[in-house]
Order: C-alpha cells, then structure tokens, then sequence
C-alpha cells in the first residue's frame, strides 16, 4: 500500500528561476515526514514536484531524479496521470468542487479512473469518508454542496477525495494553515490514522506540529532571497526538534532565525 | 495595543473633532492614558451625522439609476401595447395563427405565426450551429493555446462582434450565399429524404442562410464571455483535478465546465437575445417570404424585426401598429427565453453560491 520515494540531486525551476538545488532524501514507507523551513525555501516546490504537479505551471521543469520503489517518475513513457493517481495531493485552501455534492467530491478520482457502478462508489465513499474521520458528520447530507461544509470539514472533505483512489503516497502542502486549532487537532489525529495505510509527506510552518506528527523532519532553507533553497539537516524529528546538528536549523527551531 | 499611536496627540492639539470617523474605529486600541485627556470633540456631544453629504448624494443617484430601469420597461411595454391595440382591433383574422401579413388593406388581415416561427428557427439553427463552436475556441483560448497565440486569436473574435450587422447582412446576400445554395443542393440530392432538406428548390436565400449569418454574428458574443468565465475558474479546482490524477480534458470536464455552465448559459442567451432580435441581417437573407415550413434550404423564412424593418416604409396607420404588435410579440418571446435562462441559473444557485 506504501511506497518508498527516493529523491537525488533534484532541482527545480521555473523558467530561469532556480528553486530549489539538489534536493536528496529516502521517505520510507508509512511513515509522516515534515518539511519545515521559512516561506520560500521551496519546500511546497519540492513537494509539488514528487507528484509531478510542479511541471503544471507553465515553463517549470526539473532535474535530478525521483522514484518511487524505484521506478523514475520522470521517466518520459511514464504516464503523468498515473503518477498522480499514485501519490495524491492535498492542497494548502481546501478545494473541493464548488459544483458537486460531498458525495461527488469523494468520488469524483473514482470516476476519473472509470469506476462507475454504483455499490462500489458507495461503499467507496463511505469507507474514505469513514478514514477521514468526516463520516458520521455528513451521513445524512451526502447530498449537499461539499463547499457548504467547515474550513475543516472541507479540508477533511479533499483528504477523503485524495485516498478515495487508493494512492501509495498522501502529500500535504500545508494543509492546517487555514484551519483553527480544533480542526488542525482533527487533521493531525487524522494523519496517525493515515500513516498505518500510507506514505505521508507535510509541508508545515508550525513547527509544534512538525515535532507531534511527524516520524523524520527536513529542514529547508534559503541563504537569502533568489537563491535556490536548500536541504539544510535531514533526520529524525527527536534528534531535529532535540539535538540537531546544524546551527543553521538550531536557530530556525528556536525562533532565532529571520 | 502598543502598536498603534497614542490618540492623545492629536486631542491635545485641539483637533476640532471633525476628523473622519473611521479613523477612531473600535479596536484600535485607545491607551490608557487618554482617559485622563479631554474627550475626542472637544468635550461636547457625539459629531452630529450631516444631513446632506456624498453618502446621501450617491445614494439618491444610484437609486434614481435603478428605479430607471423599471420605468424604461415600463414605459416601452405601455408604448407597444397602446400602439397595438387600434391595429389588433381593426385585424379580421387571428393575429396569433394567422400566417399572411396584409394590414394596409381596407379589411386587414396579419398574423404573427410565420413570423414568429421564422425568427425562432433562425435563431435557433444559429444556437446550434453556433455554441459548439463558440465553447471549443473558448475552452481553446482559456486553457489550450500559449499565452502569445491565445491574446491576438480572442482580440480578434472580439473584433468580429464589432463588424455592423448590415455588414453581415451583405456578405451573407452577395458572398455567402453561392456557397450554402450549392451545399443546399448536396444536402437535397442525398438527404431529401430528411423533411428539412427536401423540397424541389430553388435554394439559396433560404432559413439555413440567415441561420449561418446568424451564427456567425453570435459566435463572438458567446466565444468572449464563455472565455471570461472559464478563465475565471479558481486555480486550485483545476489543480483539484489534476491531482486526482485527471487528464487537461478530464480536468476541463469536472472543473472548468460545471464552474463555467451558468456563465455560459448566461452568454448563450445574450447569443439568442441577439439572434431573436437581429434585423437587416436577415432582412438581406432571408426569402421574406410568409408561410410556415420546416423545409431550412429552399428560398424562404422570415423574421419578425426582419419585416418590420422591410414594411414598415409603405405601412399605413393600422400597418404600423400590427408591426408593433409583432414587436410586442417578439419582446414577449425574449422575454421568456430570459425567465427560462434565470430559471436555469438559479437551478443550482445552492450549489454556485456557496462555492463563492
């Protein structure tokens, strides 16, 4: 159900812009990894670019190499849809589909992949709505437009969407920062939960809660603005938020940094 | 609240207390210390609302600019039917299934119904031919074509929407029409068989042909505001969709349509509004001629605008009131394709509105 992602050397760009430099790490399988780091370090690039998303925008690309249990994702006979149907994405706003019910929008990937008899769309929708903790507060209103729901109702709404389709690997780009704390507390429970089915990689600016959900905790970072960011210290979350050895990400966790 | 300047300042320097009132808001966080100052105003009462004053002043405009609209409607419903009535009176036959149009003669006798049929098959034919079209150099422009192709393409569809329509009305008379007589004759050689394109000729200024200019003097209305409203689609629908793994089509398909439909919808019924409501074009197309057929290719058609703007020159005191009449006609169908449209939108408003 999970997967290994192994990044080497990765460099992103858009246009001429360089965004981030050689970028290596080994995500392990169902484990939670946070990226921390200050705004522009090109954390939510680096994401963007395991799942292939970053290449959406126009004239970005990349290089070095990313694979998933060692497959290239970059390879060029690669199907970029099938990519991203194995490592999902939920995004920094909620975004589900203005125009579809909280039903559609849990199904809305099922469908995509061809999936159309009813019970198995049903019993879908039920289970990922069950695995997003959102179930019994939608039951009865299945119906109803899915942007009628709660920052965090909605935010568990695109999460149920994500791992409806059964994908290997769940990215979060930031996905508590437009949510109050009782419905971050909701989606950090949420991903303990996650992490026994797959492979979770978070990009999050609150490093509290780097250190609480996360098993690893990258720390990027930016010499100074326009230059590309960098993988300063990559380890466990204890040694990280406890021991780290970089002075670089000492500062940053303490709160001595810009 | 440190973070704000102390208020006193400006209390002891004896600002008379007229200062605009936003700036003394709640919460920006008066200082302790400015209890001990005298009160803002100098020590009287609360500043007194003005009784004349921009707010007022604008507010009287724009209701005066809203309640406009309703009495310009008013004003042209009471025009038509005052003018109609005499002329309806006067009409021997059924003004609404009668097909003829003869209200100079001493015993007039018109009918709305070739009319009305004809202007709602052109436009109509139009629609069809039209809204495809339109939809595919949107969705082109707003998501397919790079950025240096997709700006001078919609600057021209944009032009086309300023060309006259008695430009469209000519080309269609003296160009177009050899075209669609010999593609009407293909059609009847091997489709006669279809009641819409049989008949034994002759063809040419024919339904089809006011039809197609029809199209395309709609085309750059709907292609322009549909392309608006797809590019309006929020950015992170379209990543939504991407992320699950959908293909640009795919994508396009469950976010950008659905987000774009009552915006399309609105757009293709200002296409109709102008298509129902197009004169000279179809005058100069059309066959004018008045019966009801839905045979599309052979010399024939007629619209309500196009003959009022052809008979109303010879039309005496009772002809010109039945031609005002049929507008009322027209204002009325209008009128309903609007409500239809309205009812449409508002369908799934539930759905629209709270995506906002």
């Amino acid at each position: 159900m999970a997967k290994r992602i192994e990044a080497s050397n990765v460099s992103s760009y858009y246009g001429s812009f360089k965004a981030i430099d050689s970028i290596s790490m080994t995500v392990e399988p169902k484990t939670i990894t946070a990226l921390i780091g200050p705004s522009g370090c090109g954390k939510s690039t680096f994401l963007r670019s395991i799942n292939r998303m970053h290449e959406v925008l126009p004239n970005a690309r990349i290089e070095g190499s990313l694979t998933i249990d060692d497959q290239n994702i970059y390879d060029p006979d690669v199907d970029v849809t099938a990519v991203r149907r194995l490592i999902g994405m939920v995004f920094q706003r909620p975004n589900p589909f203005p125009t579809m019910s909280i039903y559609e929008n849990v199904v809305a990937g099922l469908k995509l992949n061809g999936v159309k008899k009813k019970s198995l769309l049903d019993d879908a929708a039920e289970q990922s709505l069950k695995a997003a903790n959102l179930w019994n507060e939608v039951k009865d209103r299945l119906s109803r437009p899915g942007a009628g729901l709660s920052g965090g109702q909605q935010q568990r709404l695109c999460i149920a969407r994500t791992i409806a389709v059964e994908p290997q690997v769940v990215l979060m780009d930031e996905p508590c920062s437009a949510l109050d704390p009782i419905s971050t507390l909701a989606i950090e429970d949420l991903m303990f939960k996650l992490k026994d089915r797959f492979t979770i990689i978070i990009v999050t600016h609150n490093m509290q809660q780097a250190a609480r959900v996360s098993d690893k905790t990258g720390f990027f970072s930016i010499d100074k603005t326009g230059d590309p960011g960098r993988l300063i210290e990559y380890d466990d979350t204890q040694k990280i938020f406890s021991n780290p050895t970089e002075k670089k990400t000492e500062d940053y966790i303490t709160g001595r940094f810009g | 609240m440190g973070d704000y300047p102390s208020r006193s300042e400006n209390a002891v320097t004896g600002d008379p207390g007229v200062a605009p009132r936003h700036t003394r808001a709640a919460g920006t966080g008066v200082s302790p210390s400015s209890y001990d100052e005298p009160p803002i105003g100098g020590g009287g009462a609360l500043p007194r609302k003005k009784s004349f004053s921009m707010e007022s002043g604008f507010r009287g405009l724009s209701v005066a600019a809203g309640a406009m609209v309703l009495v310009i409607i008013v004003a042209i419903a009471v025009f038509l039917i005052s003018k109609a009535i005499p002329a309806l009176g006067a009409n021997t036959e059924n003004f609404l299934t009668y097909t003829r149009w003869f209200p100079n003669e001493s015993n007039p006798a018109f009918g709305i119904a070739a009319l009305a049929f004809g202007t709602v098959l052109t436009s109509i034919i139009a629609l069809i031919v039209a809204v495809p079209i339109s939809l595919g150099i949107a969705l082109f422009l707003s998501h397919y074509a790079p950025k240096s192709l997709a700006t001078p393409l919609g600057f021209t569809i944009d032009l086309l929407a300023a060309v006259p329509s008695v430009v469209f009305g000519l080309w269609g008379r003296d160009v177009f029409q050899q075209p669609v007589n010999d593609f009407s004759v293909w059609l009847n050689k091997y489709f006669s068989w279809i009641p819409i394109f049989g008949g034994e000729g002759p063809f040419g200024q024919s339904i089809m042909l006011g039809g197609l200019v029809l199209a395309i003097m709609v085309l750059p209305i709907v292609t322009s505001l549909s392309r608006e409203v797809f590019q309006q689609t929020p950015g992170m629908n379209e990543e939504a969709a991407l992320a699950l793994g959908a293909t640009r089509w795919e994508m396009i398909r469950i976010a950008v349509i659905p987000y774009g439909r009552p915006g399309v919808i609105a757009a293709v019924m200002l296409g109709l509004g102008r298509a129902l409501g197009e004169t000279i074009a179809l005058a100069l197309t059309l066959g004018l001629v008045f019966n009801i057929s839905f045979n599309i290719i052979e010399i024939g058609g007629n619209s309500v605008a196009a003959n009022i703007a052809t008979t109303f020159g010879e039309a005496n005191e009772t002809g010109r009131g039945a031609l005002i009449a049929s507008g009322l006609v027209l204002f009325a169908i209008t009128l309903v394709v609007n409500m239809a449209a309205r009812a449409i939108i508002y369908r799934r408003r539930e759905f629209r509105d709270s995506a906002a």
